[in-house]
């Protein structure tokens, strides 16, 4: 590619240089007729042997600079075609990462009205334990017909340590459900808050920040429901929540990193997420 | 005093002979490379009469990141970092492999010894004004030096892989992301992804034993360069520098770290 451009390159210069009239022009020529017979002079006598050039001569582009020009230009398009797909290498691959499906958290029964469940589970099982997550759930009864899930996600919105539920938690009643994907476990537990035992951030039952340096209110999940079962989807990031249970009111917005503002001035410093090239 | 007997003709001969076969391998590597007379450039150049012991901090910096280098060369021979196995590899290392606690132990310790001794030597050059003209430019090598050696700290932190090393990356990550407009991005490209995984624990690997190790050694090349070039400062104290003449030295025992006591007055004990 590169060999055919140069090629063509020199193809037209070639062409041009011949049919440029009176190219090569060159000072000097035959010395003049007549002064061969000359006596000679002294050296340091008559004037110069080649008259100083009033201009530069020769072609406007020498070849010594144009191979030059080339050689650099050349080396810079190699250099890019090898930067260029390692760099992408290097950073596409974080940015271009599958959506994760759905996780299947067992049937909604296993979730009574009005209590509070600690699930741990693996987001991504082929990824194995790295991808462990928890979440606290709470069935909030029916709303209009339909069921109404608290999901609460255990990353702390600081820096995302796990918050820990404050309260009681019965280990002992712990329950391991299988479904088709992974395996889950379940506990009870009666958090009265959320903390967080990194920096000190402690949030209420509905995630509201109530102390510590977070910045907004815990990231909840989405969710569905499918043939009795609750399905966890995305997360997203929570300003504020507004009431309790089934009749909260959350100002939802989209995924963000922990210790980012999402409403207010601050958060017009975090105008381009991730998800964005997702 | 023993008085050393004039060595034989033939005695001198022989010791001639044999200096010069030990001098055949060098000569002829000096020769082709000029390598022994830039060693010997480097290691015999003239420095200041007055500096003193804080003049060594930057060696001990390079020492302590040759012994980084060493040791971890050592470390990735039995280390994996993939997470199934990291952690179980580092405790191989501590409690199986021989003298692994040791190497193991050079390397976590020396991390904090680099780290400690790169910030005496700046002080060091700080305090002495040592950045003065003609040592900008190496004064800005090494504060380029500094991130790059922190960024170690915080790339090898993650590898041993247990709890306190995975939630202080999370923390260390987040922090990051918490930079305005680039900082998302720059904690995603990171943890290479939404989450800590795999792929975040290979990157840091990467990183921490090839990319970084790279930048530095480049940038130490650099700085020694510039050290050679331009000389090593006197301490601000100098008399010499100010263009004074060089009284006589005080005796051995009253040398020091400390400032030399002001010279011409009558020394202590006398």
């Amino acid at each position: 590619m590169a060999g055919v451009v140069v090629t063509l390159i020199f193809a037209f210069l070639w062409a041009r240089d011949v049919m440029t009239p009176g190219r090569a022009t060159t000072t000097g020529g035959p010395e003049p007729a007549g002064t061969a017979d000359a006596a000679p002079i002294p050296a340091h006598e008559g004037g110069p042997a080649m008259p100083p050039a009033d201009e530069p001569v020769g072609e406007r582009m020498p070849r010594n600079k144009f191979l030059e020009l080339t050689t650099l230009g050349l080396g810079g398009v190699i250099t890019g075609l090898v930067v260029g797909p390692v760099l992408g290498f290097a950073v596409l691959p974080a940015f271009t990462g599958d959506e994760l499906d759905a996780v299947d958290l067992g049937p909604l029964d296993e979730y009574p009205k009005g209590e509070w469940r600690e699930a741990t589970f693996m987001s991504d099982p082929a990824a194995g334990e790295v991808s462990r997550r928890t979440a606290f759930i709470r069935n909030n009864g029916m709303v209009d017909e339909q069921p109404s899930v608290t999901i609460i996600s255990n990353r702390c919105v600081h820096l995302g340590c796990p918050v820990q539920s404050g309260g009681p938690r019965q280990d002992e009643d712990q329950e391991t459900i299988k479904t088709e994907q992974a395996e889950l476990t379940v506990t009870p537990i009666q958090p009265a808050n959320f903390s967080c035992p990194c920096h000190g951030g402690a949030y209420d039952t509905e995630g509201n920040r109530i102390a510590g340096p977070p910045v907004r209110a815990l990231d909840r999940y989405k969710y569905s429901i499918k043939g009795g079962n609750l399905f966890l989807l995305e997360p997203y990031s929570v300003g504020e929540v507004k009431g309790e249970g089934a009749e909260a009111m959350i100002k939802a917005y989209g995924l963000q990193g922990p210790g980012e503002h999402v409403d207010g001035p601050s958060g017009l410093l975090y105008p381009i997420q991730p998800q964005d090239f997702g | 005093m023993a008085v050393v007997p004039p060595p034989s003709r033939r005695r001198k001969r022989r010791m001639d002979q044999v200096v010069g076969l030990a001098n055949i391998p060098i000569d002829w590597l000096e020769e082709r490379s000029g390598l022994v007379g830039g060693v010997k450039y480097f290691l015999f150049r003239k420095v200041p009469s007055d500096i003193n012991w804080f003049h060594t901090l930057g060696s001990a910096t390079l020492t302590a990141f040759l012994v980084q280098a060493a040791t971890g060369v050592i470390l990735a021979m039995y280390y994996s970092p993939h997470p199934d196995e990291a952690y179980e590899s580092i405790r191989y290392i501590t409690h199986d492999v021989t003298l692994g606690w040791l190497v193991r132990g050079m390397h976590r310790w020396g991390a904090s010894v680099f780290i400690i001794l790169l910030f005496l030597h700046m002080a060091r050059v700080f305090l002495f004004g040592a950045y003065k003209y003609p040592r900008e430019l190496n004064w800005i090598v090494g504060v380029m030096l500094l991130p790059l050696a922190m960024l170690e700290g915080f790339t090898g932190y993650l590898l041993p892989w247990d709890q306190t090393a995975y939630w202080a990356t999370v923390v260390g990550i987040n922090l990051n992301g918490t930079g305005p407009i680039v900082g998302p991005l720059l904690a995603q490209f990171l943890r290479s992804g939404d989450e800590i995984g795999a792929d975040s624990l290979t990157r840091f690997y990467a990183l921490h034993m090839l990319l970084l190790p790279g930048a530095i050694m480049g940038l130490i090349g650099l700085h020694l360069y510039l050290v050679i070039r331009l000389g090593v400062s006197s301490p601000p104290w100098s008399e010499e520098a100010a263009g004074k003449e060089r009284t006589e030295a005080p005796p051995s025992g009253e040398r020091g770290l400390v400032r030399p006591r002001a010279r011409g007055g009558r020394p202590r004990g006398e």
